[in-house]
Parts: structure tokens; C-alpha cells; sequence
């Protein structure tokens, strides 16, 4: 069995002349579910809550993503998650809500390099050129279900489930090793 | 592979996405206990088993994590369309190709 990704330090884990596979560094990462008048959270939160699943809005060091139609997740520095909570525990009274702190469960792994589209297809049944850069989606990898952020034509991340992703990096270090071969 | 439209996502996106969650449009009774046997029976174990156009629940599980209703033809396994979960059940006549009303 492979080990948890966790456990590594932070950087490139894999890398060919196809993409490179890092992990990135721990951040917080929040679960939000809410319905209704979005105002009073926007306000707690400091932007304003995507409502098209896979719309991403970065604000400052904080970046939200839009899930489903009542469920949102947010990503931010790890010292900012007690800010965030206790603003948005100052807006339960006028939205009730649910925010819920994710942050040991999943792993970001970044996926970049010329064939890095490429190289997500041998998990993801989705088109990825679907996903517009700017944007997200939680999709499945393998048998995963993973969020996949699109920064770039050429540039990804994947949030994992910790447990998954000893599995899936192996995958995807496979790949990379292999899209290299072909492409070489 | 079976290509899907989530009415919430608003996207066509592959089955490995989609879970399968039975037949739509079981109503659950208003008053549980005030149920005879055989209403439970219907109501938990008796389905509708067409050759042809079902009335179906699926989930977009590695996705928005919704349930949705679907038209889908048991025979060739066609998507007639999909909409969202507490819509109306769509008219078999307007979905339906002329000539196979
Ligand atoms: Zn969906």
C-alpha cells in the first residue's frame, strides 16, 4: 500500500518532459452549504459566492469554488480559518448555514507541463477542454472524486481525498512517465 | 459510454460521473402509520418494469452530488431528456420522436 501523500514534504513529486506532478502546500479548506439570500456570507467572507457550478472567484489570498446549487468550497491560507469561521458564526443569525472544516481530509496535487490535459484523461472520463481556465469542477478520477481546478491551458490542481491519493499520484506518475515515452 | 445532461450543471457529462437511484416518482404517504400492508408493500417493492421509456432517479455523484429525474429508453438505452428533482413528470408525446407516439 502506498503511503499517504500527506506525509511528503510539499514540491515536485514527479516530473517528465510530459508534467510535472507537486504537491502543494496545506491550506484550510472549508465546507459551505447555504440557501438563500447569499448576502450576509458574501459580506462575512469578503466576495461574492459563484452561484454556476465550476465558477471559481479568488479573493486576495482566499478562492472559493461553487460545487453544487447550495454547496461551496474555500480554499485560504491555513492561519486565516478562525477569521473566516468566526465572520461567518457572525452571520448564522440572518443565513443560516453550514461551514465545516475540511482541511486534513484532502491533498492539493498540481498538475502542469505541456501534456498535463493529456495526462488527467487516464482517470477522468470528463472532456477536459470543457473546463474553461478560471474554472473548476469536482469530477471523478479512477474511481475518485476529486476537484479539479484549471489555472492554465497547461496548468491544474487536484484536491484528493488523503486517503486516495497515495493511488492516485501513483496513477498519475505512471502516466507521466509513459506520456513522456510517447511524446519523446 | 453513456453521455448524461445534469439539469444542474447544465453540462452533458460521462456515466462514470452518474449513480442510478431507481424508479422517480414514488410519493412517499403523508401519513405513514395510517398505511395498510399492501400500500407498504406497493409503495416499497412494486416498480414499474417498461420495455421502453422509465421515469428514473439519478444522482450526479462526482459532481454537484444532486439527484435528478430522468426519461431513458429501457430498449436502446437513449436519454429522452433529464430535469430537475420535484419538476413535473415530463408528456411521453413531446418527447418522443414522430412516428413512435
Ligand atoms: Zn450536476
Amino acid at each position: 500500500m502506498s503511503a499517504p501523500i500527506s506525509q511528503k514534504a510539499p514540491g515536485v513529486l514527479a516530473a517528465s518532459t510530459a508534467a510535472e506532478i507537486a504537491l502543494a502546500a496545506p491550506c484550510a479548506r472549508l465546507s459551505l452549504r447555504a440557501r438563500g439570500d447569499l448576502a450576509p456570507l458574501n459580506a462575512a467572507l469578503g466576495l461574492t459566492l459563484p452561484t454556476r457550478i465550476g465558477q471559481v472567484v479568488p479573493a486576495g489570498e482566499r478562492q472559493v469554488i461553487c460545487l453544487g446549487p447550495d454547496e461551496w468550497m474555500i480554499h485560504a491560507p491555513s492561519d486565516d480559518t478562525a477569521a473566516i469561521a468566526s465572520a461567518c458564526a457572525d452571520a448564522y443569525a440572518t443565513l443560516p448555514h453550514s461551514l465545516v472544516d475540511v482541511s486534513a481530509r484532502e491533498v492539493t496535487l498540481t498538475i502542469k507541463g505541456a501534456h498535463a490535459a493529456e495526462l488527467l484523461t487516464i482517470g477522468c472520463a470528463r472532456d477536459i477542454d470543457g473546463i474553461p481556465v478560471g474554472e473548476g469542477r469536482r469530477t471523478f478520477f479512477d474511481g475518485q472524486t476529486v476537484i479539479l481546478w484549471r489555472d492554465g491551458d497547461t496548468a491544474f490542481r487536484m484536491d484528493v481525498w488523503n486517503s486516495f491519493s497515495g493511488h492516485v499520484f501513483d496513477l498519475l506518475k505512471t502516466g507521466c512517465a509513459e506520456l513522456a515515452a510517447e511524446h519523446a | 459510454m453513456l453521455l448524461i445532461h445534469c439539469p444542474y450543471c447544465e453540462e452533458t457529462l460521462p456515466e462514470a460521473e452518474f449513480t442510478y437511484a431507481g424508479q422517480a416518482h414514488i410519493i412517499r404517504p403523508e401519513n405513514p402509520s395510517g398505511q395498510t400492508d399492501d400500500q407498504w408493500e406497493e409503495f416499497l417493492f412494486i416498480r414499474a418494469n417498461p420495455k421502453g421509456p422509465h421515469y428514473e432517479r439519478w444522482r450526479h455523484f462526482h459532481g454537484c452530488g444532486r439527484f435528478f429525474n430522468a426519461v431513458r429508453d429501457t430498449v436502446s438505452d437513449k436519454f429522452l431528456t433529464t430535469y430537475k428533482a420535484g419538476a413535473p413528470r415530463p408528456d411521453l408525446s413531446t418527447l418522443l420522436p414522430e412516428g413512435q407516439k
